[in-house]
């Protein structure tokens, strides 16, 4: 499990995150979302370790992230995966060498080993038979694949993935959402994901965290959706006027 | 920023394969152009002297002499430097820029991976090769004069390589060789920063490659001056 306490975070004078504390719970998928700007990016970030927080804390487990020296903070690194925006593959790797990249670096395992490992999360993600395509040959929905392969090849603690579904079509937006959620159940990790697909919320959101302007705002699960009050988050999740009425009408007739 | 390039080790083995990767790239990728423009030069120089030696005084051998100093106290490693900080220096910064531009190198941060070390020690140790480069360079311009010399009517072949022995200082190569491998570590360092360092899209790598270039120029030329000082004035 991961607990943010009360972190703060500035930019040129600005406050991005403004106080926030959340639990992201282990075997369940914890969905950060929000409108752009509304400072997930940043929270991610401090997750990950690339942005230190000004205040507060953030623990995984019982081990706090911000008091952490370098060498124990990148020994935690290594339990953690993580799926970019852009997938963020080594352009100069073929898929093969790409997600045994991390096994690579950090285990002491022959080459065989490394391939039977690196070929069952090829598996996995359904990948089969691209083992040796260049990520430039890959469509988005192919690259997400390799990218979550990658993340997952070292058996990670805790797997954090930023926007996911960005420029995927809704039909592969959906069975990439379902691939990180069966994942989580199997591996049983800490799954983190930052969105504001609200197919995504809708799918997989078990434990859902909306921000606003850099404070938590709302939050819940999928479920509780539908039975909230919260106007922001109303404004966010039905954001045009058509849903509006919908929801108004659902309502009544519920 | 170098204290980081030196800190942390990544994995022999995978720092091995870097190594390897970034000699194709950076040394052995570089020898077509280095020769061509090499023994064109050295043409050049061979041929601009004898046309500047209109007085029946001055003797013919001079061309030879004029040739060999040229290519090996300047051209060679300063000018060919230069050259190399456009191709090998804009590689290296839109190689990097583009990796951080495309999240790649926070991909890295996150695994735990120094970064620095991973990126730019291999191409530092990739470079120390080049002045191998710049000894081929030498070869060849002042081939590329003897060339020019014999084949334009110039100067005969002997005359030529008598005026190659004349005074040679073998301290004015090991002066090219000192300054090359101070080049070379520019050539790796300067554009690596600018790359690393890069903020924002496409257009910021293109704008940093420009840059990278121009920085590493200047500082090969202010510290060519420094080491002239130095070492032969």
């Amino acid at each position: 499990m991961i607990s943010v306490k009360k972190i703060y975070k500035n930019f040129d004078n600005t406050n991005i995150l403004k106080g926030i504390s959340a639990s992201f719970e282990k075997g369940k998928t914890n969905l950060i979302i929000g409108q752009s700007g509304s400072g997930k990016t940043v929270l991610l970030k401090c997750l990950l370790g690339l942005y230190t927080p000004e205040k507060g804390k953030i623990l995984f487990g019982k081990d706090s992230l911000t008091d952490m020296k370098e060498k124990e903070r990148r020994m935690l690194r290594q339990e953690m995966g993580i799926v970019f925006q852009g997938s963020a593959l080594f352009d100069s790797m073929n898929v093969e060498e790409n997600i045994m990249f991390p096994m690579k670096m950090f285990t002491d395992k022959d080459d065989s080993e490394i391939l039977d490992r690196v070929n069952e999360v090829i598996k996995r993600v359904d990948l089969t038979n691209s083992n040796d395509k260049m990520p430039s040959e890959l469509s988005g929905g192919m690259q997400k694949r390799v990218a979550i392969a990658r993340a997952i090849v070292m058996n990670p603690k805790f797997l954090f993935c930023d926007e996911p579904n960005s420029g995927l079509d809704p039909r592969t937006s959906i069975l990439i959402d379902n691939l990180i959620h069966e994942i989580t159940k199997e591996y049983n990790i800490t799954t983190v994901i930052n969105t504001h697909d609200m197919n995504s919320v809708m799918e997989i959101g078990e434990n859902i965290i909306f921000l606003q302007n850099g404070e938590k705002e709302w939050e819940g699960s999928k479920r509780d959706i539908f039975k909230t009050d919260n106007k922001p988050f109303i404004d966010f999740v039905y954001s045009s006027e058509i849903l509006k009425k919908a929801r108004k009408a659902l309502k009544t007739n519920s | 920023m170098l204290q980081k390039v030196f800190g942390k080790f990544t994995k022999w083995s995978v720092l091995k394969s870097l190594i390897f990767k970034d000699i194709e790239v950076l040394i052995i990728g570089s020898l077509g152009i280095v020769s061509v423009i090499s023994f064109f030069v050295g043409g050049v120089v061979a041929i601009q002297t004898a046309l500047n030696l209109s007085n029946p005084l001055i003797p013919r051998n001079l061309i030879g002499y004029a040739t060999r100093q040229s290519v090996i106290l300047e051209f060679a490693p300063t000018f060919m430097s230069i050259i190399m900080a456009g191709k090998v220096g804009s590689y290296i910064t839109s190689s990097i820029g583009t990796m951080r531009v495309t999240e790649q190198i926070d991909a890295l941060e996150v695994m735990g991976i120094n970064t620095l070390n991973y990126l730019i020690f291999p191409k530092i140790i990739a470079l120390l090769l080049y002045p191998f480069v710049i000894t081929l360079s030498m070869f060849l311009g002042i081939f590329g004069g003897y060339v020019a010399s014999v084949t334009g009517g110039l100067c005969s072949s002997a005359i030529f390589i008598e005026g190659l022995q004349i005074d040679f200082n073998p301290f004015h190569v090991q002066y090219a060789f000192i300054k090359t491998t101070l080049f070379s570590f520019f050539l790796a360092t300067i554009p690596a920063f600018h790359g690393y360092y890069l903020k924002g899209g496409a257009l910021q790598v293109g704008k940093a490659s420009t840059t990278s270039f121009v920085w590493t120029s200047v500082v090969i030329i202010l510290a060519n001056f420094v080491i002239t000082q130095l070492v032969l004035a």
